[in-house]
């Protein structure tokens, strides 16, 4: 008899997100809501303040997610997230995985103060923040999360982002939370086994995302894969997790280390650097890199 | 049982009795020892309830919604500063239909510092779609918790119960603790027709383009027109089970009145001394206490005054650029009316100055000095 030949699958194929939603071409935030979803199952339930997925969700009466979604205001999410699961176990439901997912704008800048707040409380959730580097649903303005060099129509080329982007994983490891880790939509497995790993955990839970946006970083949507790649290669977004606030572990090491100018050289946002701009962005890198690979080696 | 408490607590016990689940909550004075006496009630388990010690009155309210969406009934105080940094999530209560109770010790907003009473802070949430109820006693800030989750729980429409900073806040008096087992007969568990669970998933609040806004803000307008007479049954149903009656205002010598004074809060049990004296020196005065708000009982404000041949409102707030929001209120219930009474306006005691009964007599002396008001506002105890 002839021996059936079948795929071996990495990742469940039970979708709970359906296709017809408003978001743009290449939206790694997309992806990465389909990825987090296969490893929570239909048991999630979603705070989403303002950001891009309160309109790629789709318009009332419209959802495309299996999961319920409570739309709450934009400096909201974890604090939302606290008296949803608050709310829930009194009424008798302890199973339910509450999620806040949030943009970079919703999570370094006017949502820090509610996160910091559960974080400290150690509320039973997990956050998630999409990171697309800049406010893009209203347009692609500045956050505190878009990199240094970075144009966007609040930091013109003629006076580009002059600040790097600010430590959000190790302001979140400096709460001490039980679990932390950056992900990546280009290494789904990778992202998939620690959401599995953070559901199981009790506590807040903080996962930073990283999600290309072609609309806001003026690049080709069929690149989005490709820069999740790079951001690992360079360096630029480490893939790694944090315990209890101290035992860092680097899930993807690169096998050689390549310069970001390949990158930044594919997106229009940083189409004006000069060679030395992009000369100061390196030794940024390689410093949060070494610093990064020291956190791992004493602990 | 029969306990003297301070109207904080009142808040705290009224809480408890209404058995609620969630409580969210930020310490600021003068409203504090609600939320510790709330911390002792379910650290010793009195009260199964979860307490989520938030990090400020924002992400207080933010806690309260997501807790009231999962269909657990949802308690909060705050006052002043507290409230007003909330502003933006008591729209969010209403608008999703989230029916929260929350305690607000009337304060005076910042600057200067002042942690006195007057109802700057509340009246300025006015068309944020909340229910409010203003309260004269300790006893009626216990028994307006425990029918404001009635009503707003039947409604969807959350509910504010106000009291005074340090006239009430912390002012001991004897107080009715019902009976816990007749306290759950009257209030039922809470059981929102719809409520977030991923057994029936759907998303609250999402997008809404023009299509549909309109009528989710024709609908909370609808319910909250229903909110008068809801407050009245309900308030008889507490009168049978309870022995005290809770509805829209309260009436004290208004019947056969010439004059009658319009009052909100604790001001309204020192205007009927100051009516008791007006009495005495043969002046037919009478005392209407408008205790809710929002929405406006503006039948019953017409019916109350129909006899009368003066009003006079006296605020302890004041709407810049216009006049007190009471008198503003009044004057708006009583346009189109078939009596034409003239309303004479007085604001007094901002910032916690104090109100007595003399107040109200020298108010009754200036209206009954004057066939109609020649200014919009008279000030009363203001240092020119």
């Amino acid at each position: 008899m002839k021996k059936e030949r079948t795929m071996k699958l990495t990742l469940p194929t039970e979708e709970l997100m359906s296709s017809g939603n408003l978001a743009c071409q290449g939206c790694g935030a997309t992806l990465a809501m389909r990825y987090v979803l296969k490893a929570l199952g239909q048991k999630t339930a979603l705070c989403i303040p303002a950001c891009c997925w309160s309109v790629i969700d789709g318009p009332v009466p419209y959802s495309t997610l299996a999961v319920p979604i409570f739309h709450c205001a934009f400096e909201t999410a974890a604090a939302s997230a606290s008296g949803l699961k608050a709310g829930l176990e009194m009424v008798g439901d302890t199973e339910t995985t509450v999620v806040a997912w949030a943009g970079d704008g919703g999570t370094f800048d006017i949502g820090i103060q509610a996160l910091s707040g559960a974080a400290e409380r150690n509320d039973d959730f997990i956050y998630v923040c999409y990171d697309n580097e800049a406010y893009m649903n209203t347009g692609i303005q500045r956050s505190s999360a878009t990199p240094y060099g970075a144009w966007t129509t609040t930091t013109p080329v003629k006076h580009f982002k002059n600040r790097p982007k600010k430590d959000i994983d190790s302001i979140m490891a400096a709460h001490r939370i039980p679990y932390i880790a950056t992900a990546n939509t280009s290494y789904p497995e990778d992202l998939y086994k620690k959401m599995k790993k953070a559901k199981d955990i009790k506590g807040t839970r903080f996962f930073h995302i990283y999600a290309p946006c072609p609309t806001g970083w003026k690049a080709r949507p069929e690149d989005t894969i490709k820069f999740g790649r790079m951001v690992v290669q360079n360096c630029i977004f480490p893939l790694y997790e944090v315990e209890n606030g101290e035992k860092y572990t680097i899930n993807i090491r690169p096998r050689e280390k390549k310069p970001i100018v390949d990158y930044l050289r594919l997106q229009g946002r940083f189409r004006h650097l000069k060679d030395e701009d992009i000369a100061f962005m390196q030794a940024e890198v390689d410093r949060n890199w070494e610093r990064l690979l020291k956190k791992c080696e004493t602990k | 049982m029969k306990k003297v408490i301070m109207g904080n607590h009142a808040l705290s016990w009224g809480a408890q009795l209404a058995r609620a689940q969630v409580i969210a909550a930020y310490p600021i004075t003068p409203q504090t020892q609600v939320v510790e006496l709330l911390s002792e009630m379910c650290a010793s388990k009195t009260l199964d309830a979860k307490f989520i010690k938030v990090e400020s009155e924002h992400s207080a309210m933010a806690a309260c919604l997501g807790a009231s969406l999962a269909g657990a009934r949802t308690f909060t105080a705050t006052s002043a500063q507290g409230l007003t940094l909330m502003h933006e999530l008591l729209h969010w209560a209403s608008g999703g239909r989230m029916p929260v109770v929350m305690g607000n010790i009337n304060r005076a907003m910042a600057p200067g510092w002042s942690i006195w009473t007057d109802q700057n802070d509340s009246l300025s949430q006015r068309d944020t779609g909340w229910i409010q109820f203003y309260c004269a006693s300790n006893q009626e800030v216990l028994d307006t918790v425990i029918q404001a989750f009635k009503v707003s729980e039947q409604l969807l429409i959350p509910s504010m119960v106000v009291l005074d900073a340090f006239a009430l806040s912390h002012t001991y008096e004897v107080v009715d603790i019902p009976d816990q087992a007749k306290v759950d007969a009257y209030l039922p568990r809470f059981n929102p027709p719809v409520r977030l669970t991923p057994s029936d998933p759907h998303a609250f609040g999402g997008l809404t383009s023009p299509e549909h806004y309109f009528e989710f803000r024709y609908k909370l307008q609808k319910d909250m027109e229903k909110a008068p007479a809801l407050i009245e049954e309900t308030g008889r149903e507490y009168e049978k089970m309870f022995g005290r009656y809770l509805g829209l205002v309260e009436d004290y010598l208004c019947e056969d009145a010439d004059l009658i004074l319009v009052t909100s809060g604790t001001a309204g049990y020192t205007a009927r001394v100051g009516v008791d004296l007006l009495r005495k020196e043969g002046v037919k005065a009478g005392n209407l206490r408008i205790k809710v708000f929002r929405p406006f009982p503006f039948e019953k404000v017409r019916q109350v005054v129909a006899g009368a041949k003066k009003v006079a409102v006296v605020d302890r707030n004041i709407s810049y650029g216009h006049h007190g929001i009471f008198y503003q209120e009044v004057k708006s219930a009583l346009y189109g009316a078939d009596h034409d009474v003239p309303v004479f306006g007085f604001i007094t005691g901002l910032g916690g100055r104090d109100v007595t009964p003399d107040t109200f007599k020298e108010v009754a002396g200036l209206t009954m000095a004057k066939s109609r008001p020649e200014e919009e506002i008279t000030w009363i105890g203001v240092k020119k």
